[in-house]
């Protein structure tokens, strides 16, 4: 059985690949395109720790096929910075101890980003049932939380730049 | 609101720098367990009996060796078949035999998801074809899932040569039993005639998993020579190579285990499943092998903690002072002796200084994974049921909960009914501080409710070692040999850098490999920022000593004639000379001309841990129609010593106390008639996701702990205890009702509701 050739963009960056056809885009990302921030907790669909923004929706990408990426664009954790430059989330984090062992962080900061570009402006209810998708066992979600409406107060220009 | 004990003069320790492994873990540049790859590297997948309990007749692999691109097919003939010996290398108890077995089913399979052959191939998919080509010729037993049926006289026996320890005389029968232990201190009897008023009650547990959010990963590289390097996602590199020793026969200076970075482990991850497999198919193929679990694979196959059946009887006098108590635990050990039965039946009672006690315990296997240990093990089984019995005691005799617990409670030199006596604790101070939150007075409403309960937990100390390195700059390098599972890299640096003056950004932790450190004993029992922070400690207090005698060496001064303040060697007083100070940096730069590199290592077995208590206030509202309940606000009040971190130290009680909510309200396996288990996954085992909780105030309080440079104690394990009873002592002042039986999910408390309806 021949692969399947896929034209798409990652983080900004025209990408080639070749898959098999039951492969996930979760699997290329991790398996062949060397992506490993995307992680695999479950490939169900239910921890989010896969989570990337494809053409500005939030999706697991356990859930989606490599050959759906044809033509698409990819936002994974490894394309929310800029350069050095930390997105306000990814700093939030950091600055509010938002993570402990880090494994669900990758996918908690691209749902925090997906969220923020739709919502600038999150109640806390808001946030949990956004992120409700996205699953971290080690923190209560407490400091994740605070995080995020930090990152999004900051984003909104009410909070000087740390 | 913290109630703090801190010495003014510390810089570092007690501040909330960012953690030095941070952008890595924001950007996904961290490499945990599957994200390692090797040259010619090949997938390792592995065969799992469909059956609860069967006999083992034959495995036929030909037919998958024959495929294509498969390069290696192991079963048990692959490892030795190595005798009975305890092994002290986890978190709990554990037998090299029993682990082996546990890795790899010999004559038989004793649960569902029980390994039976494993392969590795060119790719995932051609491992999967592989594995439906191996023939399995299984004889279905009849099995056991249940603790109080395994425990019967006509259950099926999972170990024909299992017979139950601790009982006389000794059994001449095999028994699923595989322990029975005692503690009594005083008379219960008599105690029990002398109480005004008892309670008494049977609660139970159901199995929950430590379900982190990272399934288990291992790639393993052997060369022809024996050489082999194992990377992995694991609580302890020393841990696996110790146990990856043992299971192959090989000798432990071959193996060399690196630390990949760990997704969560809360216990689970203190012993092996993969490892010895992938080091076994590597050196059969002559090639790095990959194994990960997949999520369905770690609630198959990987061990939750026990289920269990307790009950719980307790005594008092009208004024509350307890004078029995009594306590009989049944824990399922899963298809392998080894629950935590032990610690369950020292913690319950642990908190309270009580003059007659008699708890027996009880160890039973049954067709379920092997149990592992989760956060506190046993504790949170136990305490469940003696802080709910606590609480219906404090009804009785119409007391405040807190004021019944803070009368008997433990204090410096109280004996427990399992020996040891407590000395420099703070439970008291955090029972107080509890009573003294403005959580636990602030008004109720409608089908509300409000519960506090207690929890304990020994935490250890044990060998750790860490090097501190001075760079040429006069930075410094910290090595360690700890996994770090929450934050460890950010404490010990901070230790490091408020003993040698500088700041924390000047001093980079890392994880040693197992070539690169010296031995140190797994990231659990919260021991790590105790035991590893003291010899992480006493290395930079070396170096200092170091530095000082350099710094007297370039002034030509006896090194007693130098003292090290921030960051640098003064002359101590007038007489030393008038020297001007040299930093760490200016000594750095001369170190070649005086002696050499700067560096120190320490290994040490650090002894007088000290115990942890935590007191958890909970509000909860129950839908009088669905059953459901919500948390509403939670508090949990902690002695923690001294925050090293605070905002880790917070996040390990915020952390526990949501799995313990996801214990008390949702978390349970559920099995079908064959023993099969039907909710392996995350859409029906469900963990506490964000909508379902509020935020959870952590409250530190800090009782220093003398046995510690800066005064810590162990602190995540604790937060895990409180929460069952805390909710249910919540649904019962919202309802009236007293459920005694977790998970205290939507349908269980409808339908108790329903029946106090009719």
């Amino acid at each position: 059985m021949s692969k399947h050739h896929v034209t798409t963009t990652i983080n900004g960056e025209p990408v080639e690949f070749l898959c098999e056809t039951q492969e996930t885009m979760l699997d290329v990302l991790r398996n062949t395109l060397n992506l490993t921030g995307s992680k695999e907790g479950c490939a169900s669909g239910d921890c989010g720790a896969c989570s990337v923004i494809c053409d500005g929706k939030l999706v697991c990408s356990c859930l989606m096929l490599g050959v759906e990426a044809e033509g698409r664009s990819i936002v994974t954790v490894e394309g929310v910075a800029e350069g050095d430059t930390l997105h306000p989330v990814q700093r939030k984090f950091l600055e509010h101890a938002a993570l402990q062992c880090g494994f669900c962080t990758p996918g908690l900061i691209v749902a925090s980003k997906a969220l923020l570009d739709e919502n600038p402006n999150p109640t806390e209810e808001e946030a949990r049932y956004w992120l409700a998708g996205n699953l971290c066992r080690c923190t209560g979600y407490d400091k994740i939380i605070a995080a995020v409406l930090d990152a999004a107060a900051e984003m909104r220009g009410e909070r000087s730049a740390a | 609101m913290n109630y703090i004990v801190s010495k003014p003069e510390l810089k570092v320790v007690g501040t909330r720098p960012v953690r030095p492994d941070g952008v890595d873990k924001v950007t996904g540049r961290a490499q945990f367990g599957a994200d390692m790859v090797l040259p010619g590297m090949l997938w390792g997948k592995v065969l799992r009996s469909p059956h609860a309990h069967a006999r083992i007749l034959g495995i036929d692999t030909s037919k998958a060796e024959k495929l294509p691109g498969v390069k290696a097919v192991v079963t048990a003939k692959d490892f030795p078949d190595i005798a009975s010996e305890e092994a002290f290398v986890g978190e709990g108890p554990m037998n090299f035999r029993d682990l082996s077995r546990n890795c790899m089913a010999r004559d038989k399979a004793l649960y569902e998801g029980h390994a039976v052959a494993a392969v590795a191939a060119i790719s995932q998919s051609v491992a999967d074809a592989a594995l439906a080509l191996i023939d399995v010729t299984y004889e279905v037993l009849p099995h056991v899932i249940d603790v109080e049926e395994a425990m019967r006289p006509d259950a099926p026996i999972l170990h024909e040569d299992l017979f139950t320890q601790g009982v006389e005389p000794k059994p001449t029968k095999p028994s699923n039993i595989a322990k029975r232990l005692h503690f009594k201190k005083g008379d219960v009897a008599a105690g029990f005639r002398e109480a005004e008023v008892i309670v008494e009650g049977r609660y139970t547990t159901q199995p929950v998993h430590q379900a982190y959010i990272e399934p288990h990963a291992a790639l393993c590289a052997v060369a022809a020579d024996g050489q082999a390097q194992i990377y992995s996602s694991s609580q302890g590199q020393f841990m696996v190579r110790a146990y990856c020793a043992k299971l192959l026969g090989w000798d432990i200076a071959n193996i060399r285990a690196v630390p990949l970075e760990i997704g969560g482990g809360f216990g689970g991850k203190t012993l092996v499943y993969l490892e010895p497999l992938a080091l076994a198919l590597s050196k059969k193929s002559g090639r790095p092998v990959k194994i990960v679990m997949t999520r369905e694979e770690v609630f198959r196959a990987s061990g939750p903690t026990s289920g269990a059946v307790v009950e719980v009887k307790i005594g008092a006098r009208k004024d509350g002072t307890i004078v029995a108590a009594q306590q009989v635990l049944k824990y399922q050990a899963g298809a392998f002796p080894g629950s935590p039965v032990g610690p369950g039946c020292m913690c319950g009672f642990a908190m309270y200084d009580l003059p007659n006690v008699e708890v027996e315990g009880f160890d039973v296997v049954s067709n379920r994974p092997k149990v592992a240990a989760y956060r506190a093990p046993g504790a949170p089984i136990s305490s469940w049921a003696v802080e709910s019995a606590l609480d219906e005691l404090a009804r009785k005799l119409e007391m405040d909960p807190i004021a019944l617990r803070e009368k008997n409670a433990v204090r410096d030199g109280s004996k427990t009914h399992y020996g040891p006596s407590f000395r420099d604790i703070g439970f008291l101070e955090t029972i107080r501080a509890a009573r003294a939150h403005p959580h636990y007075t602030a008004p109720l409403g409608k089908n509300q409710g409000r519960g506090v309960a207690c929890g304990f937990w020994f935490n250890i100390g044990g060998e750790s070692s860490a090097a501190v390195h001075i760079n040429e700059d006069g930075t410094a390098t910290v090595v360690s040999g700890n996994p770090d599972i929450g934050g460890s890299r950010a404490s010990m640096a901070m230790m490091a850098a408020e003993v040698l003056g500088i700041p924390v950004e000047k001093v980079r932790p890392i994880v040693g490999d197992t070539a690169s450190i010296g031995f140190t004993h797994l990231t659990g029992g919260s021991r790590v920022t105790f035991a590893t922070g003291m010899a992480v400690t006493q290395a930079a207090e070396k170096v200092v000593e170091q530095l000082k005698a350099r710094a007297a060496q370039i002034w030509e001064i006896p090194a007693e004639a130098v003292e090290w303040k921030d960051g640098a060697a003064y002359p101590a007083g007038s007489n030393a000379g008038g020297f001007e100070p040299l930093s760490l940096a200016d000594i750095a730069l001369k170190a070649a001309r005086t002696g050499g590199p700067i560096s120190s290592e320490v290994s040490l077995n650090a002894q007088g841990a000290g115990p942890g208590f935590g007191c958890h206030i909970c509000d909860v509202e129950v839908d009088p129609e669905t059953g459901a309940v919500k948390i509403l606000r939670y508090t949990a009040v902690q002695d923690v010593g001294k925050a090293i971190h605070p905002a880790y130290v917070e996040g390990q009680i915020q952390g526990g106390a949501a799995q313990g909510i996801g214990w008390a309200l949702n978390e349970e396996y559920i099995y079908d008639s064959q023993g099969r288990m039907e909710n392996p996954g995350f859409l029906d085992y469900r963990v506490p996701v964000a909508s379902d909780l509020p935020r959870i105030e952590a409250v530190l309080v800090e009782v220093p702990n003398p046995r510690h440079p800066f005064g810590a104690r162990g602190v995540g394990e604790v937060p895990i205890v409180p929460p069952m009873a805390a909710v249910g002592n919540a649904i019962r002042a919202a309802t009236g009702l007293r459920l005694r039986d977790l998970p205290m999910s939507p349908p269980k408390v409808r339908a108790a509701l329903d029946a106090a309806r009719k």
